[in-house]
């Protein structure tokens, strides 16, 4: 980065001469570092994947989770700083609690998306504070149904029909492009959330990985959870398989050259 | 449970909601009193909080309204929020909180129907404590009490628009005869996805019935 | 966050010099209330009544109520007194399971973390001299073990095998100490309607403030389950002869 040593990336309420506010830049970067998260919205439901690096082989397995639940009915997974997470999680839940005391409905996909995306941009304005190093992914069944959105450390946030963030995320997205997303079932889209997992999980650099898989639809009841164990060991050999066939692949063509 | 303060305006009125399959028809009397004199012969106390949510009000003229100006204030900035209506059931939960979090200090009873895209028509009922409850019609206010046993008798649950209209109509009047603190003309308002039709009973023309 | 604060204009408070009449009171009453409650254990676990009443005084107001109401897989929570107070306890609870749910660590909340909770929350009430206006009966399965409780508006609590608010307390009480007190294990579900309904009818018959439309639930290893609301049979044949009103 060209900022470095310029002074204008000192403070998130400086912006540089080109209009840029390099501490929110850095932020992103710090998201980028993390393990890959995505979310895909399908016709039954939402569905979302994690890569949970393991720096331990100590640590037990299911602890420290990357996907977690708000209001029962939405499903927060994240890329970043787990300890920014858990507060943004907090603030999610305490914002879905308030709805719901108010209006005694569960809180709209868009609304907790527009109170949680202001929520982070107000941590872009002072001096005072460090932008959220997290990329959020919000995926929940409202009223209007399925519903995924992710917010940025900027504050910014979108509605997305499938979306990723974290290290492999560009691989992540090339792969959902190629999904038909409009026709997958929601038990599919899980098979291949982690198949893109495994996937854009790079080996050499990241020994260590445990995958999280959860969904909102009607199998769940309407609620967010981590998938049960069967559907999870279906989606793994599912994805196991693909990759093995994807390495087999690659092989052959090199006999080829 | 506060009582009316000296020299306080009081609604003695009746008040009723009934639900028909695609709409609701809100009627009401239109007396308001300070004691035994009528402060106002002509009341409105059928008052919109929203396009096609609208609630009828008995006790304390005072604090009906108020609760009503905030309710609608609330109702509006949902709107610009969700950027659609919200549901009759949203607009009866915002006047419960405030009638239970102040029912130390509020006299209202308050009656809230209408018709939204989710639900279709709902009739809700706030009475004294604070307490919600949904109800295919509802009878409120001082008059009420003489007509229940009217209601039973005549309600059906699939009555169609015009034959709900008559039942508001007769109902109302009934009570208004019989109920010192009721009486003038009788309101009526009937919502549905088309929108709102208000319509009018004067006192010289009401439905006949035995006086004595 | 935005938050909905309700702060009535000033105009509407009342003013400070005006005089008030009769003495100050800071309690309120409550206004729209359920009746008894009926509950024990037997066999499989724990059967509870409530008929759908909610009274406006004496007048029979609110004739499709439901005071019975799950908290959780294995809790039932029956209400007595004040409906408003009932739902801000629902709703209260309600967002207490939610978190609970919400924290995703394997643990649920058992009928007693409930009971405790809800007696917590009647006792504080009380403390600051603002009762939530109701009695309540929590029952359950907890590690199983069965378990029912009783709180009221002050906050005093005790567990028994059998309990019964309001006029429950003076007429079906007697019932259930003769045909459940030391049977609790023994009592098969079909006996235990019959005792039930046998309170139910009681109450009906004499307390004046109840309905014939009424609900009955269980909570057992499988779980809470509530019915749908039925009438019970009664007589009155005998009314026929009586004449008069003594010599």
């Amino acid at each position: 980065m060209t900022s470095i040593g310029t002074g204008y990336d000192l403070s998130v309420s400086t912006y540089s001469p080109d209009g840029r506010v390099f501490q929110v830049e850095y932020a992103e970067k710090a998201v980028d570092n993390s393990g890959t998260a995505i979310g895909l919205r399908v016709k039954g439901g939402v569905v979302l994947a994690v890569e949970k690096i393991k720096h331990s082989r100590l640590l037990v397995p299911h602890s420290n989770r990357r996907i977690m639940t708000a209001g029962r009915h939405i499903g927060v997974a994240s890329a970043g700083w787990m300890s920014d997470t858990r507060h943004l999680v907090k603030r999610t839940r305490d914002e879905a609690s308030h709805y719901h005391g108010t209006y005694k409905a569960n809180i709209p996909a868009k609304i907790i998306a527009e109170r949680m995306g202001m929520y982070i941009q107000a941590y872009t304005l002072y001096s005072s504070v460090r932008p959220f190093g997290v990329s959020t992914i919000l995926a929940t069944v409202d009223v209007d149904g399925p519903q995924l959105y992710m917010i940025e450390p900027s504050g910014q946030y979108m509605g997305y029909r499938g979306c990723a963030a974290g290290k492999g995320k560009q691989a992540a997205k090339t792969e959902i492009e190629k999904l038909d997303l409009d026709n997958l079932s929601v038990r599919d889209a899980l098979k291949e959330a982690a198949r893109i997992i495994y996937a854009v999980h790079d080996e050499t650099k990241d020994k260590l990985f445990e995958l999280e898989l959860s969904w909102v639809c009607a199998e769940s009841n309407g609620l967010h959870t981590h998938v049960p164990q069967d559907v999870f060991d279906e989606a793994v050999e599912y994805a196991e398989k693909a990759n093995d066939d994807d390495d087999d692949d690659e092989e052959m063509e090199d006999d080829d050259l | 449970m506060s009582t009316l303060k000296p020299g306080e305006v009081s609604m003695g009125t009746t008040i009723m909601a009934v639900e028909f399959d695609g709409g609701v028809v809100l009627g009401a009397d239109s007396r308001t009193t300070t004691g035994a004199y009528i402060a106002n012969r002509v009341t409105d106390k059928l008052t919109k909080v929203h396009d096609r949510i609208y609630c009828c009000r008995s006790g304390s003229a005072a604090d009906t309204q108020a609760i009503a100006d905030i309710v609608k204030y609330h109702l509006d900035m949902y709107t610009a929020q969700h950027g659609e209506a919200p549901t009759v059931k949203v607009a009866a939960s915002l006047f419960q909180e405030i009638c239970y979090q102040n029912k130390g200090g509020l006299m209202a009873g308050i009656i809230i129907a209408g018709y939204d895209e989710r639900d279709g028509a709902s009739v809700y009922d706030i009475p004294l404590g604070g307490s919600l409850h949904r109800e295919p019609f509802s009878v409120g206010g001082s008059g009420s009490s003489y007509i229940y046993g009217y209601c039973d008798k005549v309600f059906r649950p699939d009555m169609t628009k015009e034959e709900c209209v008559e039942f508001v109509k007769n109902t109302v009047s009934l009570a208004m005869t019989r109920d010192g603190s009721s009486g003038g003309v009788v309101r009526l308002a009937v919502i549905d996805k088309d929108g709102v039709e208000r319509m009018f009973v004067p006192g010289n023309q009401l439905p006949v019935q035995y006086l004595g | 966050m935005d938050s909905i604060t309700i702060t009535l204009p000033h105009t509407v408070q009342r003013p400070t010099e005006m005089p008030s009449h009769g003495p100050t009171t800071r309690i309120s009453q409550p206004m729209v209330t359920g009746t008894s409650v009926v509950a024990f254990k037997y066999k499989d676990g724990i059967m509870m009544a409530a008929d759908c009443l909610a009274s406006y005084g004496s007048m029979a107001r609110f004739r499709d109520e439901n005071r019975l109401m799950p908290v959780g897989n294995s809790t039932l929570l029956g209400m007595t007194g004040d409906t408003g107070d009932f739902q801000h306890m629902k709703h209260t609870l309600e967002d207490l399971l939610t978190r609970e749910y919400d924290m995703d660590d394997g643990q649920n909340l058992g009928t007693r973390s409930i009971y405790r909770c809800i007696s917590n929350m009647m006792y504080g009430r009380r403390t600051k001299v603002d009762p939530l206006w109701n009695s309540y009966v929590v029952g359950g399965i907890d590690n199983g073990e069965k378990v029912l409780g009783f709180v009221d508006y002050y906050g005093t609590t005790y567990q028994a095998a059998t309990i019964a608010t309001g006029f429950g307390g003076h007429l079906a009480q007697p019932i259930l100490r003769k045909y459940v007190e030391g049977r609790e294990d023994e009592i098969t579900e079909e006996e235990a309607i019959k005792i039930l309904d046998d309170c139910m009818r009681v109450l009906y018959y004499r307390d004046a403030r109840s309905f014939n439309k009424l609900r009955r639930a269980k909570v057992t290893a499988a779980g809470v389950e509530i019915s749908e609301p039925y009438a019970l049979e009664t007589n009155w044949d005998f009314a026929e002869f009586i004449v008069g009103y003594g010599s």
